[in-house]
């Protein structure tokens, strides 16, 4: 277990498996997303009350789950950072903070978009908008910190204690809707009901869900080999893989 | 099927504005951050790959590889 | 056979308890804070020159002002105590008291905490006290005015506890200023929204016996974790040289 441990935190052993895995999770993240994309735009029953405006909960959804969950892995990351010191985990956070700004950008865009047509209005200053653009604002300060901290380890530290910070944000978007009652529908998934959606609105909703977590996965692990290969440019894994293309 | 014609899809009944700019946008993002992050990978490599030719040019040339100490900062890596 | 092992030379810090070095640290920046008095009375007078911007900016009438008030004074002590947060570490960072700070054998949390609680009575409590001349020249009625101070008596504290994070993380830095408000003002939000809240409740005749211990809940919440995140800050910062 512990070697498995110490293996998960070695760079080159994570950029070998990333190597060999990144094709699958791209290809099958596009297929999912396309199906769920495609089921959703021109397959799923109109909604009665919405019209077919609702059609864009078919990418709304999946970028605010993705934009929160990743925030979330961003903490977990953080506290392995702060806790065990492992090399990786920090590698992650820089990673993925810019992927987790565009997607929080897309929830907000395609939130505005939807709201106008079904609410007459871009714009709601109500609970869920405003937690979404918080943690717009959150994951900037954690790209303006990096950047603003010259050395890389301190940079790295100094990051992990502010998104732990920051972390302590997410409970109040995820239970904001009950807080304060709202014109926000309330959140479309819950783990212990049954969805009200009729199956052929949520199966392609939960298609793009997992399309898009797959394609976040090749994401990361693209952004990661970058971050990687720059910080160990001087081992000789490194300049193997560089020079013969393999590690 | 949903929609009983291609002209009926494409203007959602009024609403196709809207979800074809959300999907626009989406679509072009997405594109951007996954080009950009494989061109960045890419140039990582590159000028990894100039470096190392660099130096194997330079240590063939100078002929003069060895110095008794240096302070050059060892970076140890973890694997 | 039992050998005592002892210091040589007694450590003097270390004999010294946590909650005297905490009041040691306390009255320490009071002294240091009342003797640049110039430094005390500038948040208060970008607190009160920001309240007199909104008038003058958006309306002077009488119904608007009474709406707003609260919000325009929440806002007005949040950005107050932003500028004020600069100053926390920062003399003791350039003059390296700072890292004596951290060397002490007391934990750094406790350090900390009292540092906080000097900042809070040297700009947080000011501003409540300066509210009910402001809350009565943007026209809010008695009953808005006492809630509104309880909020910003329970709320300045959190923002001060808050900002020691930031001000610890963007320590030694360029343009920390700027980069600090970035950082922070995102957890500020949580408690603007429910100090406002909370005055709003009042206007409307409400209890706000609810709205007042979710606040107590957050300063709670801030008093326990946010020195916590503060010293970890402060050493990264340090390390960082």
């Amino acid at each position: 277990m512990w070697q498995f441990f110490h293996k998960l935190g070695s760079p080159k052993w994570f950029f070998g498996i990333s190597t060999r895995f990144m094709p699958w999770l791209l290809m099958s993240g596009i297929v999912l997303l396309m199906a769920g994309v495609v089921w959703g735009l021109a397959f799923a029953p109109k909604d009665y009350l919405q019209g077919n405006s609702y059609r864009i909960i078919f990418i709304h959804v999946p970028t605010a789950f993705m934009a929160q969950s990743i925030y979330i892995m961003m903490a977990s990351a953080a506290l392995v950072t702060l806790v065990w010191r492992m090399k990786l985990a920090d590698v992650f956070v820089k990673a993925v903070t810019p992927v987790g700004l565009v997607l929080t950008f897309l929830a907000l865009f395609t939130g505005a978009v939807w709201g106008k047509p079904t609410w007459g209005t871009w714009w709601i200053w109500d609970a869920r908008l405003t937690s979404m653009l918080i943690l717009l604002f959150l994951y900037g300060g954690v790209i303006a910190l990096d950047r603003a901290i010259n050395d890389e380890k301190s940079a790295a530290r100094a990051v992990a204690v502010l998104v732990l910070v920051g972390v302590v944000n997410i409970p109040i978007i995820k239970y904001s809707v009950e807080w304060w009652n709202t014109l926000h529908q309330p959140a479309t998934f819950k783990l212990t009901e049954k969805p009200s959606m009729p199956a052929e609105m949520w199966v392609p909703l939960l298609l793009s869900v997992l399309g898009l977590y797959l394609i976040f996965g090749w994401l990361a692990c693209v952004r990661m080999q970058t971050e990687i290969l720059s910080r160990e440019q001087r081992t000789r894994w490194v300049k193997e893989f560089v020079l013969k293309g393999k590690v | 099927m949903a929609f009983d014609s291609f002209a009926a899809f494409v203007s959602m009944e009024g609403h196709g504005p809207y979800v074809w700019a959300c999907y626009a946008v989406f679509f072009v993002l997405m594109i951007v951050l996954m080009a950009g992050s494989v061109r960045s990978r890419n140039a990582t490599i590159e000028s990894c790959r100039r470096r190392y030719e660099f130096q194997a040019d330079k240590s063939t040339v100078a002929a003069a590889p060895t110095t008794s100490a240096s302070f050059a900062r060892v970076n140890v890596s973890q694997d | 056979m039992n050998v005592e092992v002892r210091p040589v030379v007694p450590l003097a810090s270390s004999s010294v308890g946590a909650l005297a070095a905490m009041k040691g640290v306390f009255s320490r920046d009071m002294k240091v804070a009342f003797r640049q008095r110039q430094d005390l009375l500038n948040p208060l007078l970008f607190f009160i020159m920001v309240v007199t911007l909104f008038p003058l900016g958006v309306s002077p009438e009488a119904s608007f002002l009474r709406e707003a008030g609260a919000g325009i004074l929440w806002v007005a002590a949040l950005l107050s105590v932003l500028l004020s947060l600069d100053h926390l570490f920062r003399h003791d960072f350039d003059d390296g008291t700072l890292e004596q700070l951290v060397l002490q054998p007391q934990p750094l949390f406790l350090l900390i905490l009292a540092k906080t609680m000097a900042h809070w009575m040297l700009t947080g409590l000011p501003l409540v006290i300066l509210t009910p001349v402001l809350g009565v020249m943007v026209h809010l009625d008695g009953n808005s005015i006492a809630v509104l101070c309880l909020t910003l008596l329970i709320g300045t504290p959190v923002l001060s506890l808050i900002g020691a994070i930031g001000a610890a993380l963007t320590l030694g830095l360029r343009s920390a200023g700027v980069l600090l408000s970035l950082l922070i003002i995102p957890l500020y939000i949580p408690v603007l929204i429910f100090g406002t809240g909370t005055v709003a409740a009042a206007a409307e005749g409400a209890s706000v016996g609810a709205y007042l211990a979710l606040m107590g809940a957050f300063l709670m919440l801030a008093l326990t974790l946010a020195p916590f995140a503060a010293a970890a800050a402060l050493r990264i910062s340090l390390s960082n040289g």
